[in-house]
């Protein structure tokens, strides 16, 4: 399970402030020390995690902390509540028009996990009792065209595509479509990318003010290390993404990716992806999450 | 000469240097241990020095005296490739395949990735492009099946490699897992000495999952070797070093874009200056 592996060295590390009755500044440095090593070997951001363990300690060496009854309860408190915070407070809604259609595109790394998260939230919303339809902007990657085609077939979404256009032509033809097929949800699928390369970011940059989207949604895969902030980073700075996905949240991974894009970017995390299957895609919630992993 | 002193504040810059290129705490802290004792030793005050040191420390654990592949004696020569799922393993078959086609060898693709959507269309057009044959059966096939028929035909039409592609699996599946382990007893029920490799296709970006990554698949399918994909971007990708440290698993080959002549063979001193760079 995601997680596992931060949770058990947290947990490990909660257990010996709890057992204490009285805790001394001293105390708390050391339980730092360890928490800072836990999110390292998580792969939370090196940075995040300074500030992270900063923001932490200074709140826990505070008299109303130490000279509490229970002051390795309250220690775990302030954990969890930076926790959340760092992961964006509460769950996030995506931003619906309140004239169709509402449009979203999915970027990112190549092999996140785009166009399998655009056709499972075609699905979520098709449940929703919306008419989403899904755009082939990969005109790139060999069958992305088709692989798009297929799952929205599985899904029941219609797919639109123009072969290999240009991609920008093909998000501007596509919300076209949408307005005469009474499509009310535009999910556009584009090539993964690397984000310093300047041309294929260009090309994002063109589409997106071609289509205006709701929903600029980074997609990102769980499992990345400490590059996950320079690639949300240099996706922010060129697009003002609104939201992130996480996918691949089905593995073992320590998740530390989750802990660190939020922070960079201020853009929340909305979904995460738990699977392969279509109906693998979830709403992120953020102190469900720090509950997990402090084993509250 | 720099002026720059070698002291605490030095060591942990190091650190923070292989933090950030996912080498790992645990490789972090050892390799920086292991500079500071010599540095005291050697009485070292030139940091440039120290950090050559540091490259040389890497590269000591990455070095192999392993040929990059492994081609067998009698044809074919069995090539399996496993990884977690969008790692790169469908497109660096398609790029090992053109080198060995430039070699003037006969190679055979196997479709061995049944389940996701269009894996069979993405590497059919691999192999046109290429210029080789692919087997394939139809989408939810036996992986096992039609790793059967590509070694008939790979043995019938005297090919003398054979690359396999499979289904992007998350290690902690275990029933996913033990599916790749009966490919792999597919392949060495029709041919004793096979598969001649087993590549793990790891993504650079990936962080310590890596190694359980590793772990696992070599568990189940016996990995002899990485193909580090996706250094074309920012991430260094050191968590090889820290997969080849405790696991004894070699780098083989690096891929650095999405074209067909983006693979090439790993080089640890390339890899070792790179992780110093910005
Ligand atoms: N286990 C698991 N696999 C996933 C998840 N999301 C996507 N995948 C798999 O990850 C692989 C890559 O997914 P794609 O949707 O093709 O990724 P992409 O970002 O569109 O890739 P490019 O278009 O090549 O950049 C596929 O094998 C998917 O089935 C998830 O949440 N869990
Ligand atoms: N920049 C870059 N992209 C790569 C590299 N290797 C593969 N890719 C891209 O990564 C994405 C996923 O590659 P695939 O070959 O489909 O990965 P896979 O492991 O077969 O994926 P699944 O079969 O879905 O598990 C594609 O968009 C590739 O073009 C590389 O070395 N550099
Ligand atoms: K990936
Ligand atoms: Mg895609
Ligand atoms: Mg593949």
């Amino acid at each position: 399970m995601a997680f596992e592996g931060l949770s058990d060295r947290l947990q490990e590390v909660f257990k010996k402030l709890r057992g204490k009755g009285k805790i001394s500044e001293e105390d708390v440095k050391l339980a730092m020390r360890e928490v800072r090593l836990a999110l390292l070997e998580a792969d939370v951001n090196y940075k995040v995690t300074k500030s992270f363990v900063a923001a932490v300690s200074e709140r826990a060496v505070g008299q109303e902390v130490l000279q509490s009854v229970t002051p390795g309860q309250q220690v775990v408190k302030i954990v969890y509540d930076e926790m959340t915070q760092l992961m964006g407070g509460s769950e996030t809604k995506l931003t619906m028009s309140s004239k169709p259609p509402t449009v979203f595109m999915t970027v990112g790394l190549q092999g996140a996990g785009k166009t399998t998260t655009a056709a499972k939230l075609s699905r979520n919303l098709l449940k929703q009792g919306r008419r989403p339809l899904l755009v082939a902007a990969d005109v790139y990657r060999p069958a992305a065209i088709k692989q798009l085609q297929v799952l929205g077939e599985q899904v029941g979404v219609p797919v639109f595509s123009m072969g290999q256009s240009n991609p920008v032509d093909i998000a501007r033809a596509s919300l076209e479509y949408a307005r005469s097929n009474n499509r009310d949800i535009v999910i556009i699928d584009t090539a993964g990318r690397l984000h310093v390369n300047e041309e294929l970011m260009a090309e994002l940059l063109q589409i997106q003010k071609t289509v205006n989207p709701h929903e600029t949604l980074l997609v990102v895969d769980a499992m990345t290390g400490q590059d996950a902030v320079n690639v949300a980073e240099a996706f922010n700075d060129q697009l003002s993404i609104t939201g992130v996905i996480l996918t691949k949240l089905d593995g073992d991974t320590r998740g530390g990716a989750a802990l660190s894009v939020k922070a960079v970017t201020g853009c929340p995390i909305k979904l995460v992806g738990m699977g392969e299957k279509m109906d693998a895609l979830e709403t992120f919630y953020p102190e469900r999450m720090a509950s997990r992993i402090l084993g509250m | 000469k720099s002026t720059r002193k070698i002291d605490e504040d030095f060591f942990e810059e190091l650190e923070d240097i292989l933090i950030q290129a996912d080498v790992g705490m645990n490789t972090s802290i050892e390799l920086v241990d292991k500079i500071r004792t010599a540095v005291k030793k050697q009485k070292i005050n030139d940091p440039a020095e120290v950090t050559d040191l540091i490259k040389e420390a890497i590269r000591e654990i990455l070095d192999t005296e392993e040929v990059p592949l492994n081609i067998a004696d009698e044809k074919p020569t069995v090539i399996l490739v496993v990884g977690v799922n969008g790692a790169g393993k469908t497109t660096s078959i398609a790029k090992l395949a053109n080198r060995f086609k430039k070699q003037d060898k006969r190679v055979i693709l196997a479709a061995g990735d049944t389940f996701r959507a269009a894996a069979i269309d993405q590497l059919q057009i691999w192999a046109d492009r290429v210029g080789v044959e692919l087997v394939k059966h139809q989408e939810g096939a036996d992986p096992g099946a039609v790793v059967f028929d590509a070694i008939s035909a790979a043995k019938a039409r005297k090919a003398d490699i054979l690359i396999i592609d499979t289904a992007g699996r998350l290690q902690n599946k275990a029933n996913l897992m033990k599916e790749i382990s009966k490919v792999r007893k597919v392949i060495e029920k029709e041919i004793p000495a096979a598969p001649h490799e087993v590549l793990l296709v790891l993504d650079a970006t990936t962080g310590q999952n890596a190694i359980s990554q590793a772990k696992i698949f070599k568990e189940a399918t016996g990995v002899s070797g990485i193909i580090l994909t996706k250094l074309d971007g920012t991430a260094k990708g050191g968590i090889v070093i820290a997969v080849a440290r405790e696991l004894s698993i070699p780098v083989k080959m690096v891929g650095i874009g999405e074209g067909i002549e983006d693979l090439r063979e790993f080089s640890p001193s390339v890899f070792a200056q790179a992780i110093f760079e910005s």
